[in-house]
């Protein structure tokens, strides 16, 4: 099939940046759209031009580097998949794709489609964690019990892979899909309960100073999350939130 | 406790609980209108109470007038914060594929209903506050009689005034299918029930404003014959 892309250019994170057009054809559908812009930018170094930027690391759909907002939604048009599981036969011949960075004031462009989603690794770093013994005398884990129900939210919520596809579906480019989801992985469980009440108190502390949106309840998010991360979690963190505050 | 309504999910709980208290007196405002279309006595009768009773004078109006003030001010406040937390758009957003309009939109209806809020303000508040806290009159009457019943019917004489509620109150339906259970969500309620919440939530925000728009409808085409 051939293509038109239009994709956001940018130097680096004071370049004004602008959308370029560029023709790109024999795209077979079995390629994944990561795999287009491979051949995208073969042919834009053989012709001496600069290749666009763009983030990716394994390609299976977990790590959650790539990004990409595409035709207007986080990750294309497919459900519940990363840029690297989109493929090529979700579009038809002759079709123009919008290929932009996720935009939000806590994600700064860095070059091109790649985005800075460091502000992520510092809410992480506020509290989604738990503190465990190491020094030889650490309790076998399966020796806690934990219902059935409990550990399957809990490993659903663990399933974020903090890719950022939240925050660039939200119109107000909100976090709370993602904290949520790392509250709740531990907040759920007896091993998190130690430091529940410092963990989102600290994490949404982090998460307002990132300059994130509020949440307007659009459930955005929880659609175009690759994940498929509930909704759920955001709520369970709002009551946890409340408990830690009423706590002090 | 002090730094839990200046976080973003204490705000939440702050618009939500301001939405609650705005639903609750939504439906008890319905309910004293809808008296109206069957006996205008009974409509004179409670319009006297919740007129000059010191309890919701003095108590629940005040709360109504903080809660309807904190729920449009924060909700401008907050709307402008998230715009602020994208500067540079996309090219080409589809939020048709994630998301409702009404819930895209909720500074729009909520602002269109603040222009509603002026003009019943107008029609019936100021009057009302007029009469009753400069003039000094709390008996209710007008040659004789109640007012209330009176005063309502000549309202819904005009019909660009009656369009313009029936306008409101389609803003206001679209305001509710997303707010309503937005407000529980916010309040971290959203489990087994939420399906059926949900439902009721649909329900109420389409029967109550429609309800509205029949009782205007009623009092104009009635008067006029």
């Amino acid at each position: 099939m051939n293509l038109t892309l239009k994709i956001w250019r940018q130097k680096n994170a004071s370049d004004k940046g602008k959308l370029v057009d560029y023709l790109i054809n024999d795209v077979s559908p079995d390629m994944s759209f990561l795999e287009m812009l491979d051949v995208l930018n073969d042919k834009l170094i053989t012709d001496g031009d600069e290749p666009v930027a763009f983030d990716h690391d394994c390609r299976e759909g977990i790590c959650g580097m790539c990004s990409l907002y595409i035709n207007g939604e986080a990750h294309g048009p497919d459900r519940g998949v990363t840029t690297c599981q989109l493929h090529m036969r979700k579009f038809t011949d002759g079709d123009t794709i919008y290929i932009e960075p996720f935009r939000a004031k806590a994600f700064p462009v860095i070059k091109d489609l790649v985005v800075d989603r460091s502000a992520f690794d510092r809410i992480q770093h506020a509290g989604g964690f738990i503190s465990v013994n190491t020094s030889g005398n650490t309790q076998d884990a399966n020796s806690i019990p934990i219902s059935k129900h409990a550990a399957d939210e809990a490993m659903d919520a663990a399933t974020c892979i903090g890719c950022g596809a939240c925050v660039a579906s939200c119109k107000n480019s909100s976090a709370m899909l993602f904290v949520g989801a790392k509250v709740s992985q531990y907040a759920l469980l007896p091993q998190g309960q130690v430091e529940a009440a410092d963990r989102v108190l600290n994490m949404v502390k982090q998460m307002d100073e990132e300059g994130f949106g509020n949440c307007t309840n659009t459930g955005a998010c929880e659609i175009e999350c690759p994940k498929g991360i509930s909704l759920e979690n955001i709520a369970r963190m709002n009551t946890e939130y409340l408990k830690a505050s009423l706590k002090g | 406790m002090g730094g839990f309504f200046k976080s973003s999910i204490g705000r939440k709980f702050a618009m939500a609980l301001s939405a609650f208290f705005l639903m609750f007196f939504l439906l008890q405002h319905f309910a004293i209108n809808f008296t109206s279309v069957f006996s205008g006595e009974t409509f004179n009768e409670v319009s006297h109470f919740m007129g000059t009773n010191p309890l919701i004078q003095f108590v629940l109006q005040p709360i109504l007038i903080f809660g309807v003030i904190y729920h449009f001010v924060m909700g401008i406040i907050l709307e402008l914060q998230n715009r602020n937390a994208r500067q540079i758009s996309y090219a080409k957003n589809n939020g048709g594929a994630n998301s409702t309009w009404m819930s895209r939109n909720m500074i729009w209806t909520g602002l269109a209903i603040l222009a509603f809020m002026g003009l019943h303000f107008y029609d019936f508040w100021f009057p009302e506050i007029n009469t009753k806290f400069i003039e000094g009159d709390w008996s209710g009457l007008h040659d004789g009689e109640f007012r209330y019943y009176h005063e309502l019917q000549e309202k819904f004489l005009s019909p660009v005034r009656v369009g313009l509620y029936v306008l409101a109150f389609v803003f206001l339906a679209l305001h509710l299918l997303h707010g309503f259970n937005s407000a529980f969500q916010s309040v971290g309620a959203n489990n087994k029930y939420t399906r059926g919440l949900k439902l009721f939530g649909k329900l109420y925000a389409i029967l109550i404003p429609l309800g509205f728009v029949v009782i205007a409808l009623y009092h104009h085409f009635n008067h006029n014959h």
